[in-house]
């Protein structure tokens, strides 16, 4: 690999394994920046139960709701685009479920449909407004965040006279696939071996959802259509792509998710509140930067979004394991996106100057 | 069509914004395998020339004519489709995209099935790679590099064989020169003619003439909008196209000015006029 005359062209190297080829990820800061968290609460959690699987769910399952929303967000983000919206869509995706079926009596799944479509709806909009307008999305979503806020009380209370809803049960295959805890251990009884205990359903649909956007980010051709769109918009429409078209999907697809954040709740907590959720914005955020997701658009890796979401929901909720003070809390988290910045930086900077005969 | 035939002309060629006029009454002819060298101060209308010819802007009045026949390009990709590709200042490339990636944005090759199409990395890599040594920038021999860490020329090289790999016939380059250093300018000029000898129609825009005069077959100097000179190859010195891009006040008198001063002045230059 130090005599460049002797690789073959475009085929050296990436395919193998070595130290130098994890380093040269851009996403290895955000897997690092987890192990290190990881083992840091490790140490001062492990009295109280941290490294148990009880522990573990703990912090996953509050992982995984801003997982869901985080990897659009990203995406999003990777365009050169924001969305803040999604604080104002969890909610609506709740109570439309709840209002649909407790209200009107429609099947759960028809009732979910419609909550996505609502959603969807919604994201068209914010991305109707920012193609067209070219206003910053900051300001588009901005706006959509509070108009949404505020049709959701209104709607709620027009409709039902109320801002809490309850949602019943509406039959196992729902509840199994949208809010239930699930248990996986064999053995005996009174000394079992357990694979997991507790984790959400939403923990389930991160996972899965989380698989397919890494195929569509780093497999399939529109990955490199979204990257391309973040960092020279001009010369991605010039190629051929049609950026106001993917642009608009993407702000559906995170209204989408936000939505399906909220129902999961809705039917594990079989209650829906109109309750606009600000802190899973900067939640989402932080995940996506803490991710390795270059704020000005142009690169990101879902893994790197996937790490980022599992090391903020540690220091989230880490803490109630450990013996320091409960109030430092958002010092830390503070603290951790500060840190992740700076080390995206270094480890960006290494990957840009990376070559295979580096003489 | 005779191989002489221009590629590309432009036949009287008006733009106007509103009350202002740009460009009046542009004629410029480009054939295969010639360089044209489209000089001009800023300002003189070079950029706004550049834009009709790739589809961003349209003429006022006049015609664009390819191969003969009239032709309208209402967008960048009607140009594009056409054969005209426009290289811009940084090569408009990724900086966070491999090579490969960025080499093949917006046409990416995929292996699979239906929709499990998958990005052909190993493809990509090799045919980028290969397309960029072609043109003789042997020290590009990883698909996976980064954009980002390419030099300013090796940029352009890359953007310049995209164009050549995806068909272009017309080469439009803005200013490729003007942000590299001598040595990197020196390799951009080799692909410039790498590209001339291959049969593409290149309109090289600079205000460089020390790189005009090492690439071009055909020089326009614009002024204020309009073709204010037109020749070949060894019609005019560089002090003399020097002097038409200045608009008339020659360098020469310039030089005298200066040295006047100088001469009366202990030979300290003249204050800065602001």
């Amino acid at each position: 690999m130090t005599d460049s005359k002797t690789t073959v062209p475009g085929a050296s190297a990436g395919g193998g394994f070595s130290l130098q080829n994890i380093f040269r990820r851009p996403e290895a800061g955000a897997a690092a920046g987890f192990l290190i968290i990881l083992i840091f609460f490790g140490y001062f959690g492990v009295q109280n139960n941290f490294l148990t699987a009880l522990g573990t769910s703990t912090w996953l399952n509050f992982a995984s709701k801003v997982g869901i929303i985080a990897i659009p967000v990203g995406f999003l983000m990777i365009a050169g685009e924001m969305d803040i919206s999604v604080g104002a869509l969890i909610p609506a995706g709740g109570i439309v479920l709840a209002m649909a079926s407790e209200l009107y009596g429609l099947n759960i799944w028809l009732s979910l449909l419609l909550s996505l479509g609502i959603a969807g709806a919604i994201g068209y909009v914010n991305g109707m407004l920012v193609t067209r307008t070219r206003v910053p999305s900051l300001i588009v979503t901005l706006a959509t965040l509070f108009v949404v806020a505020g049709l959701n009380i209104f709607v709620s209370k027009k409709l039902a006279g109320t801002t809490q809803h309850s949602v019943q049960d509406a039959g196992p295959v729902s509840e199994f696939l949208l809010g239930d805890y699930h248990t996986l251990q064999f053995g005996a009884d009174d000394a079992p071996f357990i694979i997991f205990q507790s984790l959400q359903s939403s923990f389930f649909i991160w996972i899965v959802f989380a698989i397919i956007c890494f195929f569509v980010l780093h497999l399939s051709p529109w990955g490199n259509w979204i990257a391309a769109m973040g960092g020279d918009q001009q010369s991605a429409r010039n190629a051929g792509i049609p950026t106001n078209r993917l642009k608009i999907a993407l702000f559906m697809l995170s209204a989408m998710a936000s939505a399906l954040v909220g129902m999961t709740e809705a039917v594990l907590a079989n209650t829906a509140s109109t309750t606009t959720q600000f802190g899973m914005i900067f939640n989402s955020i932080i995940c996506v930067v803490v991710g390795g997701v270059l704020l000005t658009g142009g690169f990101g890796t879902v893994t790197g979004i996937v790490f980022g979401t599992l090391t903020f929901g540690i220091v989230f909720q880490g803490i109630n394991f450990t013996t320091f003070d409960k109030d430092l809390n958002l010092l830390f988290i503070g603290a951790l996106l500060l840190i992740a910045v700076l080390m995206n930086e270094t480890f960006r900077k290494m990957a840009t100057n990376w070559s295979s005969s580096k003489k | 069509m005779s191989a002489n035939a221009p590629i590309l002309a432009l036949r009287n060629v008006n733009k106007s914004f509103g009350p202002i006029d740009v460009l009046h009454d542009i004629n410029l002819e480009v054939r295969a395998g010639e360089v044209l060298c489209l000089l001009g101060d800023n300002g003189a209308g070079k950029s706004t020339l550049i834009r009709i010819l790739s589809g961003v802007h349209q003429p006022t009045t006049g015609a664009i004519e390819m191969d003969g026949g009239q032709v309208s390009f209402p967008n960048p990709r009607a140009a594009a489709d056409k054969g005209i590709a426009t290289v811009h200042q940084f090569g408009g490339t990724f900086p966070l995209m491999s090579i490969g990636r960025s080499f093949f944005v917006g046409v990416e090759p995929t292996k699979g099935w239906g929709p499990f199409k998958v990005y052909d990395r190993k493809k990509a890599n090799a045919i980028a790679v290969k397309a960029v040594q072609d043109f003789g920038i042997t020290r590009i021999d990883d698909g996976d590099r980064l954009v980002g860490g390419l030099s300013g020329g090796e940029r352009q090289s890359l953007a310049i064989a995209r164009a050549v790999h995806f068909g272009a016939r017309v080469l439009i380059l803005d200013e490729p020169t003007a942000a590299l250093g001598v040595k990197q300018a020196a390799h951009v000029l080799r692909i410039v003619n790498e590209a001339k000898r291959r049969g593409l129609a290149v309109i090289f825009i600079t205000h460089q003439v020390m790189h005009a005069m090492a690439v071009g077959d055909h020089f326009a100097v614009l002024i204020r909008g309009a073709v204010a000179a037109d020749f070949k190859k060894g019609e005019k010195s560089r002090e003399q196209i020097t002097d038409l891009m200045a608009g008339g006040e020659t360098m020469a008198d310039l030089e005298k000015s200066i040295d006047g001063y100088m001469s009366t002045h202990g030979g300290h230059p003249p204050p800065p006029a602001h």
